[in-house]
C-alpha cells in the first residue's frame, strides 16, 4: 500500500515535467503545424542560462526566472526568423510538409554545438531549491521529496497561469482562434503571424522551466534533455496533439506508468515501456486519448 | 467619388485567369450583388478585396486609399469585414467567444460589449447561445455567428459570401432581410456574393454579373431584374 502510494506521488512528479515539455510541443504543433524537436535545444540552451544565473546568485529561482526569459525569446527567434522564412520560401508540395521538421532537426543540432562550444560536454548540476531526501513519516523514508512536492506546486502554478491566459483572456482567445482556424482569425483582425510568434515563445518559456526543473534533481548536459523531449512527445501523442489539457492528462499517465514499471518490474523495462505505450496509442487511438471520435473541420 | 473602386483587377491561380480585368464601383451606403455560377470568380473577388488572395494586377480603392497588397487583419482596421465562404466561425470556440474576436484588434472591452449586445439585438437567437459552443448552431445560427462576428469590428464596408449556402429557402430569406435591415440602419456598403440571384438583386441597389471571371453586365438591380436576355442567360429563371 505504501509502495503504490510512492509510486504515485513520484509518477506525478515525473509526469508533472513531460507535462511541460508536452504542453511546449502542443503549443507549437497546434499554431504552426511544426513537431519542434528543436524544442530540446531550446529548453536546454535556457536551462544553461538558467544554470549560469543559478550558481552566480545561488538563488534557483532567479535562474528560473533567467531560463523563461531565454526560452521564450529563443522560441520566439526561431519562430520569426527560421519559420516564417521557412514558410515564406516552402509554400507548398511535400517541401512545405518536410522542410520545417528537418530545420527543427537542424536547430538541435545547431543549439548542441553551440552549447557545447560554450560550455563544454561535461555534467553541470544545480543546486536543488529544495531538499532532495525523502519525507520520513513515523518510523519509514519515503523516496518523495520536499523537491517533488516543489515540482508538482511550480507545474500546478505555471498550468493554472496558463489556463487563465488561454481562457480568459484576448490574448488566449487569439491564440486558440489563429491556431483552430487561421484564416477567419485574420479576416477578425488577428495579426496571426505575430500570435504564433507569441505561442512559440509561451512554448520556450515552458520548456525553459521543464529543463530547470529536470535539471534540478539531475545533471546537465548538452544530451541531458533529450529524454524529457522523446517522453514530452510521447505524452503529447497519448494526448492527441491538439488537446493541451489532453498533453497534460497524456503526460501524467506516462509519468505514472513509467514510475510503476520502474518500482514493480525494473529499470531495464521504462524506455520500452515508453515506447510501448506510443505503439499502442498510434495503433489504437491514433488521434489520442481525448479524441471525440469525430472528424475535426479543416 | 468615395466608396468601393474596383478597376482592372486581375487574379491568377497558377496558369489559370481566374478574374480577368474586372471593374466596377460601389457608392457608399449602396449594396451591390455579385451575381454568378459556381466558378464564375465570385470568391476570388471578394478574396482579393480582402486581402486574402493576392492580385495580379489592377486596383481597388476604398474611400480612395489601395486595398491592394494589405493584409486581411490591416484592412479590417479600415473597415473593411469579409464574411468568408461556408459560414465562417469557428467551431472549437463558444458563440460569445466568436464575437469577442471580432472586437479584440480595438482593445476597448465596453466597445465590444456594446457591439456584441446590438448583435444579439439583431440575431436574439445568438443571446440565449452565448456560452454553447459554435459547433451546436444551426447553419442558419452559424451565418448570423459569421455577420454577427463581423459586425462587431464595426465595418463600414462588409464584404458577404454567399450567405445562403446550404440554409433553407426560410432562412435564406430571413438573412436576406436582416442583411437589407442592418445596412440601412448602420449605413453598411455591402458587397454580397450570391448564387442566389434572385433574393440577392431584390435587397441589391446594382448587380453586377461576373462570368467566367469577367463582367458580362452591371447596372441597376432593378433593370437587372427586368432584362428578359440576361435572365434567361445568367440569372436562371
Amino acid at each position: 500500500m505504501q509502495k503504490l502510494l510512492e509510486t504515485l506521488l513520484i509518477g506525478v512528479s515525473t509526469g508533472s515535467i513531460y507535462a511541460l515539455m508536452s504542453l511546449a510541443l502542443v503549443l507549437v504543433w497546434r499554431s504552426t503545424r511544426v513537431v519542434n524537436f528543436a524544442q530540446a535545444g531550446q529548453a536546454m540552451l535556457s536551462t544553461y542560462i538558467g544554470f549560469e544565473i543559478a550558481s552566480r546568485t545561488e538563488i534557483f529561482w532567479l535562474g528560473l526566472a533567467g531560463a523563461i526569459t531565454a526560452g521564450a525569446l529563443l522560441g520566439a527567434g526561431v519562430d520569426f526568423f527560421f519559420m516564417r522564412v521557412l514558410f515564406k520560401r516552402a509554400v507548398s508540395g511535400p517541401a512545405a510538409v518536410v522542410a520545417p521538421v528537418i530545420a527543427t532537426l537542424g536547430l538541435l543540432g545547431l543549439i548542441r554545438s553551440i552549447v557545447g562550444l560554450i560550455w563544454g560536454g561535461e555534467f553541470k548540476s544545480i543546486e536543488a531549491p529544495a531538499s532532495k531526501d525523502g519525507f520520513t513519516i513515523g518510523q519509514t523514508t519515503i523516496p518523495f521529496s520536499a523537491l517533488n512536492l516543489l515540482i508538482i506546486a511550480t507545474v500546478s502554478l505555471i498550468l493554472i497561469t496558463l489556463a487563465i491566459i488561454f481562457q480568459r483572456t484576448n490574448l488566449g482567445l487569439s491564440l486558440r482562434a489563429s491556431a483552430y482556424a487561421p484564416e477567419i482569425a485574420q479576416l477578425a483582425g488577428i495579426k496571426t503571424a505575430q500570435t504564433r510568434t507569441i505561442g512559440w515563445a509561451i512554448a520556450g518559456g515552458v520548456g525553459g522551466v521543464a529543463g530547470m526543473l529536470v535539471t534540478s534533481y539531475n545533471f546537465l548536459s548538452p544530451y541531458s534533455l533529450d529524454l524529457l523531449l522523446v517522453f514530452g512527445f510521447i505524452a503529447a501523442v497519448i494526448g492527441g496533439l491538439e488537446s493541451m489539457v489532453g498533453s497534460v492528462i497524456g503526460a501524467l499517465t506516462l509519468g505514472i506508468g513509467l514510475t510503476f514499471i520502474l518500482n514493480y518490474i525494473g529499470t531495464s523495462l521504462v524506455f520500452i515501456g515508453g515506447f510501448a505505450v506510443l505503439i499502442v496509442v498510434l495503433l489504437l487511438k491514433p488521434d489520442g486519448i481525448m479524441a471525440r471520435g469525430k472528424v475535426r473541420r479543416a | 467619388m468615395s466608396g468601393l473602386q474596383v478597376s482592372a483587377l486581375c487574379v491568377s491561380h497558377g496558369a489559370i485567369a481566374a478574374l480577368r480585368a474586372v471593374s466596377f464601383s460601389v457608392e457608399v451606403g449602396q449594396l451591390a450583388a455579385v451575381i454568378g455560377s459556381n466558378g464564375a470568380g465570385k470568391t476570388t473577388l471578394l478574396r482579393a478585396l480582402s486581402g486574402l488572395n493576392k492580385a495580379t494586377s489592377g486596383s481597388a480603392q476604398w474611400s480612395e486609399c489601395e486595398m491592394l497588397g494589405a493584409r486581411p487583419d490591416a484592412l479590417v482596421r479600415r473597415g473593411i469585414s469579409h464574411v468568408s465562404e461556408g459560414k465562417s466561425v469557428i467551431p472549437e470556440l463558444s458563440v460569445k467567444e466568436n464575437l469577442v474576436l471580432g472586437g479584440i484588434w480595438r482593445n476597448n472591452k465596453n466597445d465590444t460589449n456594446a457591439a456584441i449586445a446590438e448583435v444579439v439585438e439583431l440575431f436574439p437567437i445568438l443571446g440565449q447561445r452565448m456560452s454553447h459552443s459554435a459547433d451546436t448552431l444551426s447553419g442558419g445560427e452559424r451565418q448570423m455567428l459569421a455577420i454577427g462576428r463581423a459586425l462587431v469590428s464595426r465595418p463600414k464596408l462588409l464584404l458577404l459570401d454567399e450567405p445562403s449556402l446550404g440554409l433553407a429557402p426560410l432562412v435564406i430569406e430571413q438573412i436576406f432581410s436582416t442583411i437589407d435591415q442592418l445596412r440601412r440602419k448602420l449605413g453598411l456598403t455591402v458587397v454580397l456574393v450570391e448564387q442566389n440571384a434572385m433574393s440577392a438583386l431584390e435587397i441589391a441597389d446594382i448587380g453586377i454579373i461576373i462570368n467566367l471571371g469577367e463582367v458580362v453586365a452591371s447596372g441597376k438591380a432593378s433593370e437587372l431584374l427586368d432584362d428578359p436576355a440576361l435572365r434567361a442567360a445568367y440569372l436562371g429563371y
